[in-house]
């Protein structure tokens, strides 16, 4: 594909922390590529393998999951949960032909607006740089 | 099929003018649940919402997305909306096409496309929506207030003098806070202790305030309206029921350690009350300076000298749990050190001395009786220099905030200084004067027009010491010269900094705090005084800098919120909790592993074990639900089926011309 390659990305992003750093960079008019559409969850220990699965099999291009920081969990520990099961989600992926740089975890506070424009414009320069869809909709799986 | 109305707001322009609202409305009108959509200029306003509930009830709506701001802004507006017009209030989704589109995107094509999607992945999303019910718990009426200063003294009053049972902790063996050591107010000149000491008194005499000093919160369980909170109340060493304040073992304890107090000015013993006026007037044993305690049992002279026979070495600390229904944080702050500034010599030269110092030598009941006299000689002063902004509004060296007080201490310290020496020379070094508050300008002025101070703008850049004075080097920049001051006393005015264990304390509570270590409110503007935990409520400095009356203000504003939910008999909550599939489950149990809360139990379905969820308890976090093998459990909101549908709604766009569903029901 060439580079006008514009990839869908799923955003799954923690109500209280990550979610609430994507509007404060609305807030504070923070602009940064607009590939990724947004999906509030309570918390990224939320974030069920499925979900993952279901995005790439529909068509997704990447996947961001963003969560509180490490001791800033909302619920005390739902973002370690999520950084074990997104470790196992990511070599299996990877496994099945999905490029680790379409999938992201990353930590934003509700005070960190700046922070989620800047690793969302570094993840989605990362989903750019493949140049094409994953392997799962390639092959042709999307129904 | 779920017939949904799409209501696109245009926000004035913050959302028009980057998104084509149109657009959004008529593609959201392919979609075959969309029975009707429209857009309008405020969606959240009262013609807004009355548009809203004509159509629940024209078009027979049962599920509605609104394409708008943030829900974490605007999604309690429209629940109540739709439930003005008699549908169930969790049928109702918002599409984030502000915060998360039209003000972060720079194409008007991409921000309008990204709407479109939005809004379907929320029709999708409100297909699969389920009618629920607010879940009611019973609340427990007492409120927790954490920090005995001039903030958790109102706090707490305020809410005992409406009958409610109030617990106050503070970690030191006083209440009264930082309020305690200063001399005067700004802009009266009103005596601090006068005003405080009599509140201190009323809350500790209060029939409905149990008082916890030398204590601190160990751990907050539970949740609003049904909070479980452990303190750890630091073993005293001296009965407060038989002590009598009669003062005699603090004659003769032979330890000297420098007064906390008196900002080291003076010496205290190892048993000891912070001051006079002390509330509780009981004095505690400090272990780490005690000859008792560091050398296995020699001494104990205050034991045998009491004549209550009230000291007592062998306690321990204690833990007590209590049930309260909201918390009140009032932790306040402490002096940026002012020795971080080696150059203006504080700590080498002994007459350079901070803010908390010079309140406690101009007070009347300070170490010098109120006598203002150099450290050094004991001689007075006839040149004072005030330094503002040690610490304050420079990231180099402290912190890139204004302290916000400074400037009107420091006006108040040299009118203080006049009245006392008459012919003294007094220099104030501002970087700009700050005076916004009610009669502070005036006080300023009359600090510089009345009392002789002269305001010198310039930071200046040394001081030495020379042949016993002090030579403030700066630079004046109303004269764009450099000049000198030969001083006599240079007076630091040291800024405000969060307590050292502001995030330990954020971490037992579960809220938030900035990069400084100040607690976050949960809207700087409409929330000031709630914390992103609910029942959870900030006042004073512990949120950030600001002067006593703001403090005062803000506790009595934490007093309100924290009795809108102790007020209740019950309170109702979001019905966000996960529930368990018995027919499902296999009773591994190993869903109760990742719970937090210990929500989870073991219950009988069909004479076998199977997990239950105490909805009560439960949080609604969704880790047990990612993490059951068998799926069978789920959450009552964010529902596996409803993020699914969400993730599938995007990539779900109509073919084009495929017509959506009740097309004459369309405008």
């Amino acid at each position: 594909m060439s580079s006008d390659y514009d990839p869908t990305i799923v955003g799954l992003l923690c109500n209280w922390c990550t979610y609430a750093g994507a509007d404060l960079a609305g807030t504070t008019r923070i602009k940064h590529p607009q590939n990724m559409r947004a999906i509030r969850i309570p918390c990224s220990g939320r974030v069920s393998p499925h979900f993952l699965f279901t995005s790439f099999f529909q068509g997704a291009d990447g996947v961001f999951i963003g969560g509180c920081h490490p001791a800033d969990c909302h619920y005390t520990n739902g973002n370690y949960y999520a950084r074990r099961r997104f470790a196992l989600m990511k070599s299996l992926l990877d496994f099945v032909g999905v490029e680790p740089e379409r999938m992201a975890l990353e930590w934003v506070s509700a005070s960190e607006g700046d922070r989620f424009a800047e690793v969302v414009t570094k993840f989605t320069e990362g989903v750019k740089g493949l140049r094409r869809p994953s392997a799962l909709k390639r092959d042709g799986l999307e129904s | 099929m779920r017939k949904v109305g799409v209501f696109v707001c245009h926000c004035g322009t913050n959302i028009a003018a980057m998104v084509d609202v149109a657009k959004v409305v008529e593609e959201s009108r392919d979609l075959p649940e969309v029975v009707f959509a429209t857009d309008y200029q405020f969606t959240c306003s009262a013609p807004g919402q009355d548009q809203i509930k004509d159509a629940i009830r024209e078009h027979n709506l049962d599920g509605v997305v609104v394409a708008a701001c943030s829900p974490r802004m605007h999604e309690p507006t429209f629940r109540n909306a739709v439930a003005g017009a008699g549908l169930n209030p969790y049928l109702v989704e918002m599409a984030n096409i502000r915060e998360h589109d039209s003000w972060v995107a720079t194409d008007r094509d991409e921000a309008t496309r990204k709407a479109v999607d939005l809004v379907r992945m929320k029709v999708k999303k409100v297909a699969k929506l389920e009618p629920l019910e607010e879940i009611r718990l019973p609340v427990t009426k007492k409120a927790l207030v954490i920090g005995g200063g001039v903030a958790g003294i109102q706090a707490a009053l305020d809410i005992a003098n409406t009958g409610i049972d109030v617990l106050l902790v503070e970690k030191e063996p006083s209440i009264g806070g930082h309020m305690a050591q200063y001399d005067k107010t700004f802009p009266t000149l009103d005596c601090a202790s006068c005003i405080l000491t009599p509140r201190m008194v009323e809350a500790a005499q209060h029939p409905r305030i149990t008082l916890h000093t030398y204590s601190e919160v160990a751990e907050v369980s539970g949740f609003v309206g049904d909070f479980e909170v452990k303190i750890r109340m630091r073993a005293r060493s001296i009965d407060l029921e038989k002590c009598t304040g009669c003062g005699d073992c603090l004659e003769k304890c032979p330890v000297k350690v420098p007064s906390e107090f008196d900002a080291g000015l003076a010496d205290r013993g190892a048993v000891y009350r912070p001051f006079p006026q002390a509330v509780p007037n009981v004095p505690v044993i400090d272990r780490e300076h005690c000859t008792y305690f560091l050398k296995d049992g020699k001494c104990g002279i205050c034991q045998k000298i009491c004549p209550t026979d009230a000291i007592d070495y062998s306690g321990d600390d204690e833990i007590i749990t209590e049930k309260v229904g909201a918390i009140v944080v009032a932790t306040g702050f402490h002096f940026f050190d002012a020795a971080k500034y080696t150059e203006y010599g504080y700590g080498a030269y002994p007459d350079v001395i901070s803010w908390l110092q010079y309140e406690r030598l101009t007070n009347a009941s300070g170490p010098t009786g109120g006598k203002l006299k150099r450290l050094s000689d004991g001689k007075e002063p006839e040149t004072i220099v005030f330094i503002h902004c040690v610490g304050s509004r420079d990231p180099s060296k402290g912190f890139p905030y204004c302290s916000r007080i400074c400037c009107m201490a420091t006006a108040k310290h040299a009118v203080i200084a006049r009245s006392k020496l008459p012919n003294a020379q007094i220099f104030s070094f501002y970087i700009d004067i700050r005076a916004a508050g009610k009669g502070y300008e005036e006080f300023v002025r009359r600090a510089i027009e009345n009392e002789d101070v002269q305001f010198i703008k310039g930071r200046p850049a040394r001081v030495l010491s020379k042949n016993g004075k002090l030579i403030v080097r700066s630079e004046n920049a109303f004269t764009g010269r450099p000049m000198e001051v030969d001083a006599d006393l240079v007076v630091l005015t040291n800024g405000a900094q969060a307590q050292d264990d502001a995030p330990e304390l954020a971490l037992i509570l579960g809220i938030g705090y900035d990069q400084y270590g100040f607690y976050t409110e949960l809207h700087p503007k409409l929330r000031p005084v709630e914390t992103n935990r609910a029942g959870i409520f900030l006042a004073g400095m512990c949120q950030g800098p600001k002067d006593i009356p703001e403090s005062v203000s803000q506790a009595s504003a934490a007093a309100a919120k924290a009795l809108q939910i102790l007020s209740k008999g019950e309170l109702a909550r979001e019905p966000q909790v996960a529930e368990v599939n018995a027919m499902r489950c296999t009773g591994c149990m190993d869903c109760r592993e990742v719970c937090f809360y210990t929500a989870i139990e073991e219950d009988e379905f069909m004479r076998r074990k199977v997990a239950k969820v105490n909805p009560g308890v439960c949080q609604g976090c969704g880790a047990c639900v990612a993490h059951c093998p068998d799926g069978a459990l789920e959450m009552k909101i964010f529902n596996d089926e409803q993020i699914h549908a969400e993730i599938t709604g995007l990539f779900a766009v109509p073919s084009a011309g495929a017509a959506g569903g009740g097309g004459a029901a369309r405008e």
